[in-house]
């Protein structure tokens, strides 16, 4: 397995979803004004560390990837380095970080704070090792301001995606957020969608679950409505060049959808004129899934038959999704049984094209 | 959809094969229509209240339909009423047409969805007195959900007592829009009184609800709302299992009615294998996910999934897992109606399509 393994990494992965850590607020203060400094400080701001990955759950850490200092998973270069991009021969790996600066009702903090995070980016990840890429974290509470946000950083190299989380407070098609889109096709940026965010909509549309396992599984169907609303409202139309990202999200879903998209769609698009092709067609040009974690089914042929049923071998991008706990052993990560182009595909080629590389 | 006018009427059904439809609506045709089977105090209640459900129009809906009232052109009954409201006109163009032996009417009136509890136990009253004298004592063809207030347990636990022996009523419904995850407790005596009863539950397709129908807020458009609603049915499949419903009421069964079912596999997959990481957090969860939807759920065809190819929809049914789950619906008289003629390719193994036909339902809904 362990040759397997050289052989397949021969040329480099590139992995589409890794998670960086801030330790902790006190790690952005060298990055904030001496007036949001001192607002955080008077307010005891300590952590926006989100909640959707509780540390006591097994989801939320491979064993080991806690630092011997008790510090948060993912929050020292040193281990992520040791243990993502050594073993894995990683070309790239594309860092997003999961603060929670998307759910501060105060727009004016969430501006600092994704500026602080982005510059905190800039200076201890993307400049120290330079396989590392990473997402800009905008405040999305304001699009344009976030679009601001985008111009301030978006020329820096290490930047290669605009990331947002699937849980908003409108869906991602409508006109609202779309000075986010402009911004990022501006600078080819791709936007990444990822799992995560809180709002005030509960994650079902039947109501809040009661448990940790239902919201979690059920945030493919929140990317499962974002992806309809971005198609619907015409995005892909507006941006011709923009590519969406979906990581964390599943795809083992997307062919069943692209049916009952596209069914619809025969019936009901004089509602929707500007979207003048199958959905199906919109999906495959213009939206990626990153492969973590992966759904999977009973038996690994199946896997293969619905990569064949999504229309395309082009939509799939590795992904370790470290530090979140899928697989167990490394090899684990790709699926079994692959045909060697799209393991090629899927470990370095798919993600090249629609990341600057 | 006006360009596919697939059933004309009195056109015959050419296959002999026996067919249970799972979903047909009948209408109510009017407020007016309930007012014979409401009491003086509703009745006033209905002329100065009227309906309040969770959006702001008085005659509008938030997401309009593609056409009037979202139902084939051609079901307009020809005494002026609304699609789905004659009996007579339902036997002329469905019932005998299409040889039918069962079909199953879901009333998709507004009932659990009214803000006022007591007004809504009023309403399912009404609704299933009226069903009751309207429909199933004139057609012997015809059987029928029981409409409850499903928001308020106690009043839905009187309400399935009340009628539940009345030998049409084969199950007690749901629209899939609720207030919370139906898996939550606030919901179980229903189940209790079901399965006492020995009637499943469903759920089934319908707009409108007081959480929005994505977890990000309202989308611009009726595609969107249409086309979500599977996500909806995917949440409240997430929803039984994961609270342990089906450990509870291990005789419940569940029918998951206009959901479609080809993302079922995806999200099987999905829910075993973080059942597989997390299931110290759900410990009475005895079995896969899976295993629970295979044996306690069931789920209609309508609106058939049409993968490009007809390999592709052999494969999600045999993704499922099971022959057993899948149930023949026409939706009649809706706009996305299914004939049975039409709705599976050509080359539909025969055997299959039997147990879905007939099979499947007659041993889900125990009809001799």
């Amino acid at each position: 397995m362990e040759k397997d393994l050289v052989v397949k990494t021969r040329v480099g992965v590139i992995d589409c979803d890794v998670h960086h850590a801030v330790p902790s607020m006190a790690a952005l203060y060298p990055y904030l004004s001496e007036r949001w400094r001192d607002y955080v400080k008077e307010h005891n701001i300590k952590s926006l560390e989100p909640n959707y990955y509780p540390r006591g759950n097994p989801l939320s850490a491979r064993p080991g990837s806690e630092p011997s200092s008790g510090a948060l998973p993912g929050s020292d270069l040193g281990l992520l380095q040791r243990q993502v991009l050594e073993p894995w021969n990683v070309q790239y790996a594309i860092l997003h970080c999961l603060y929670g600066v998307q759910m501060i009702h105060n727009e004016d903090l969430a501006v600092q704070v994704a500026q602080a995070v982005n510059d905190w980016q800039m200076a201890e990840w993307l400049e120290k090792d330079s396989r590392l890429r990473a997402s800009i974290v905008v405040p999305s509470q304001n699009p344009q301001r976030a679009a601001e946000e985008i111009h301030r950083v978006g020329k820096h190299p290490g930047f290669v995606s605009v990331l947002l989380l699937v849980r908003s407070e409108k869906p991602y098609g409508k006109r609202y957020y779309w000075p986010i889109y402009e911004a990022a096709e501006q600078y080819g940026l791709t936007v990444g969608i990822h799992a995560g965010g809180v709002t005030g909509y509960p994650i079902m549309p039947v109501g809040w679950p009661s448990h940790y396992i239902e919201d979690y599984v059920s945030h493919a169907q929140a990317f499962q409505s974002q992806l309809i609303s971005l198609v619907s409202e015409g995005v892909f139309v507006k941006f011709p060049r923009l590519r969406v990202v979906m990581m964390e999200s599943g795809f083992t879903w997307v062919p069943s959808l692209m049916w009952r998209f596209d069914k619809n769609w025969k019936g009901l698009r004089r509602e929707i004129p500007w979207v003048d092709r199958l959905p199906s067609e919109v999906i495959r040009d213009h939206i990626r899934f990153t492969l973590q974690p992966l759904d999977e089914p009973p038996k690994p042929e199946i896997l293969l038959k619905v990569i064949e049923q999504m229309g395309s071998d082009e939509m799939l991008l590795f992904s370790s999704d470290y530090p979140h706990w899928h697989y167990d052993e490394r090899e684990d990560a790709l699926p079994a049984g692959l045909p060697a182009d799209l393991e090629r595909k899927i470990l370095f080629e798919n993600a090249r094209a629609v990341y600057r590389f | 959809m006006s360009d596919v006018k697939v059933e004309t009427k009195g056109s015959k059904r050419k296959t002999g094969l026996p067919f249970i439809d799972c979903d047909i609506h009948n209408e109510v045709p009017s407020p007016e229509a309930l007012k014979p089977y409401l009491s003086q105090r509703w009745r006033q209640y209905m002329e100065m209240v009227g309906t309040r459900t969770y959006h702001g129009y008085a005659q509008h809906i938030p997401y309009p339909k593609g056409n009037a009232g979202g139902t084939r052109q051609d079901a307009w009954p020809p005494n002026g009423g609304i699609p789905g409201s004659d009996l007579n006109f339902m036997r002329e163009q469905l019932l005998d047409p299409l040889n039918m032996e069962i079909g199953i009417l879901n009333c998709l009136y507004r009932v659990a969805e009214q803000l006022n509890d007591e007004f809504s136990a009023a309403l399912a009253r009404a609704v299933n007195d009226w069903q009751m004298a309207e429909w199933l004592d004139k057609e012997p063809r015809l059987r029928a959900s029981i409409v409850i207030p499903y928001e308020n347990a106690e009043f839905a636990v009187e309400e399935i007592h009340r009628v539940a022996s009345h030998p049409g009523f084969v199950q007690v419904l749901f629209l899939p829009r609720t207030r919370e995850p139906l898996g939550r407790r606030k919901y179980w005596k229903i189940y209790e009184a079901a399965e006492n009863h020995g009637l499943p539950i469903a759920i089934h397709f319908a707009g409108l609800g007081g959480n929005a129908i994505t977890s990000h807020g309202f989308p611009s458009y009726y595609i969107e709302d249409h086309t979500t609603m599977a996500q909806a049915f995917q949440c409240q499949v997430i929803s039984l299992v994961c609270e342990g419903v089906f450990e509870r009421f291990p005789g419940l069964r569940v029918a998951l009615l206009e959901g479609g079912f080809a993302w079922m596999p995806s999200l099987m997959w999905r829910l075993d294998q973080q059942w597989k990481r997390l299931h110290a957090e759900v410990p009475f969860l005895k079995r896969k996910p899976s295993e629970y939807i295979r044996e306690h759920m069931r789920v209609t065809t309508q609106p058939m999934e049409e993968p490009p190819k007809l390999e592709y929809l052999m494969q999600a049914i045999e993704w499922l897992g099971s022959e057993e789950m899948l149930m023949f619906s026409t939706d009649y008289p809706h706009w996305d109606y299914d004939s049975p003629e039409l709705a599976f390719p050509a080359k539909f193994p025969i055997e299959l399509k039997k147990k879905i036909f007939y099979d499947n339902a007659r041993a889900f809904y125990r009809f001799g």
